[in-house]
């Protein structure tokens, strides 16, 4: 019977799991294992050490290496000037930041690296680890906005132009429309990785199934899903970096708010 | 779903983790090597619009100088016109003058024969005059017998050739 049942659990590639007896280390009595998915984290950032490092060879004419990094330092700063303004230049170490930490964390966790034996984990499929960003943008507005403007940032609830009796009806919308940006932040971010992933476990494990079931069922079934997982997996690559890109995007956009009021 | 049946026992090492490297990201990458890179990429387009303010410059430079050259070679042209129109007005007033002296020569040499084939046909008139009374006195001599004095024979002739 076991050999029957699906061999493919869509959740299990979201499991966390410590690495290498960390399980029980602490700190202040909180539980801070090295998993495989801090182990993704570390990769993400090396991998990106490593991409910005080969972009500071600092030559004049630059290579093909250099150029890459500076197109997205570039891409960063120019989105951030088109957002903000003149302003906006000094959030460029923070949104390249959170935008290439994403990207790679989103690109990375598509690596077909089960083939080797290697099971990728896309940190950015759990609402844990893009809650904490998210709420650092939103920190980051918080701050910025209040250091800035003062008390005066609560006019943000208060569009510019709105008729007095309309006040008390709109703050409270504004306001809750304002409370809600991390959480959309982070659960756009969560939801579009973790659909991503489960869609093409679904889809494998059909092929898996339907080949085991026979050839009949794996001409009928296994191939089509599988040419549909090559086709999700190219699409997939465009959402991880239209994820990214949103994330930063949105950061951006929030920043302009705290910076610009409206 | 993991992210909830584990959340309880993973959410804080994934929030530790997290911190951890993206502010590992955010102070090495993101602070120091990302302003780095992107001075670089302003020093290039400082450079290229430095080069690109001197190509400028040096074209304004050359058009200056094309212009000066213009100018000049302007100048010098209605110089040189000027000193062949000169040349030539000179050349024509000289060449006037020695015509004027040769047509007044002319004129004088004319005006001399003139005068001299004026005086010729008087004497030859003269002369007609004094043959033709010397033959009207020999004529009435011969024929009348008659000796005719000279003032009358001529005052005669000069009647007659006053008529025609």
């Amino acid at each position: 019977m076991a050999a029957d049942q699906a061999k493919v659990d869509p959740m299990k590639q979201f499991a966390i799991e410590a690495i290498g007896g960390t399980q029980g280390w602490e700190i202040a009595g909180f539980n801070i294992a090295f998993t495989n998915s801090a182990m993704w984290m570390l990769i993400t950032t090396v991998v990106l050490f490593v991409f910005v490092l080969g972009g500071m060879k600092r030559e004049l004419v630059p290579g093909r290496w250099q150029m890459m990094v500076e197109t997205f330092t570039g891409f960063i700063d120019n989105m951030l000037e088109a957002n903000i303004g003149k302003e906006g230049r000094k959030y460029v170490p923070y949104v390249f930041s959170l935008f290439m930490f994403i990207l790679i964390a989103n690109l990375i966790g598509l690596l077909p690296l089960g083939l080797v034996g290697i099971h990728p984990f896309t940190f950015t499929s759990h609402f844990t680890v893009t809650g904490v960003l998210a709420i650092i943008s939103f920190s980051i507005v918080l701050i910025v906005g209040f250091w800035k403007h003062g008390l005066h940032f609560f006019s943000l609830f208060v569009p510019h132009g709105t008729p007095l009796p309309m006040v008390p009806v709109i703050a409270p919308i504004e306001f809750i429309s304002f409370m809600v940006r991390p959480f959309s932040l982070a659960l756009r971010l969560f939801v579009a990785m973790m659909a991503g992933h489960v869609l093409l476990k679904v889809l494998s494990s059909f092929v898996i199934d339907g080949t085991n079931a026979g050839a009949g069922f794996g001409a009928l079934v296994g191939l089509p899903s599988f040419l549909l997982m090559i086709g999700i997996s190219a699409l997939e690559i465009l959402v991880a970096g239209i994820q990214a890109y949103v994330f930063a995007l949105l950061t951006s956009l929030y920043i302009n708010d705290a910076e610009h009021l409206h | 779903m993991p992210q909830i049946a584990q959340l309880a026992d993973t959410w804080s090492s994934q929030v530790f983790w997290l911190l951890v490297f993206f502010g590992i990201t955010f102070f090495v990458i993101g602070k120091i090597m990302v302003p780095k890179v992107m001075d670089t990429v302003a020093q290039r387009d400082g450079q290229i619009a430095a080069d690109l303010a001197a190509a400028k410059a040096a074209r304004d430079a050359a058009d200056e100088q094309e212009e000066a050259w213009r100018v000049k070679e302007n100048e010098n042209r209605a110089a040189a016109q000027a000193i062949v129109a000169k040349a030539k007005d000179e050349a024509a007033a000289k060449s006037e003058k020695k015509l004027a002296a040769a047509q007044k020569r002319i004129d004088k040499k004319l005006a001399d024969a003139e005068a001299r084939i004026d005086e010729a046909r008087t004497e030859a008139l003269a002369e007609v005059e004094n043959v033709a009374v010397e033959a009207a006195q020999d004529i009435v001599k011969t024929l009348a017998g008659v000796t005719v004095t000279k003032p009358v024979a001529t005052k005669a002739v000069k009647e007659q050739m006053a008529h025609g």
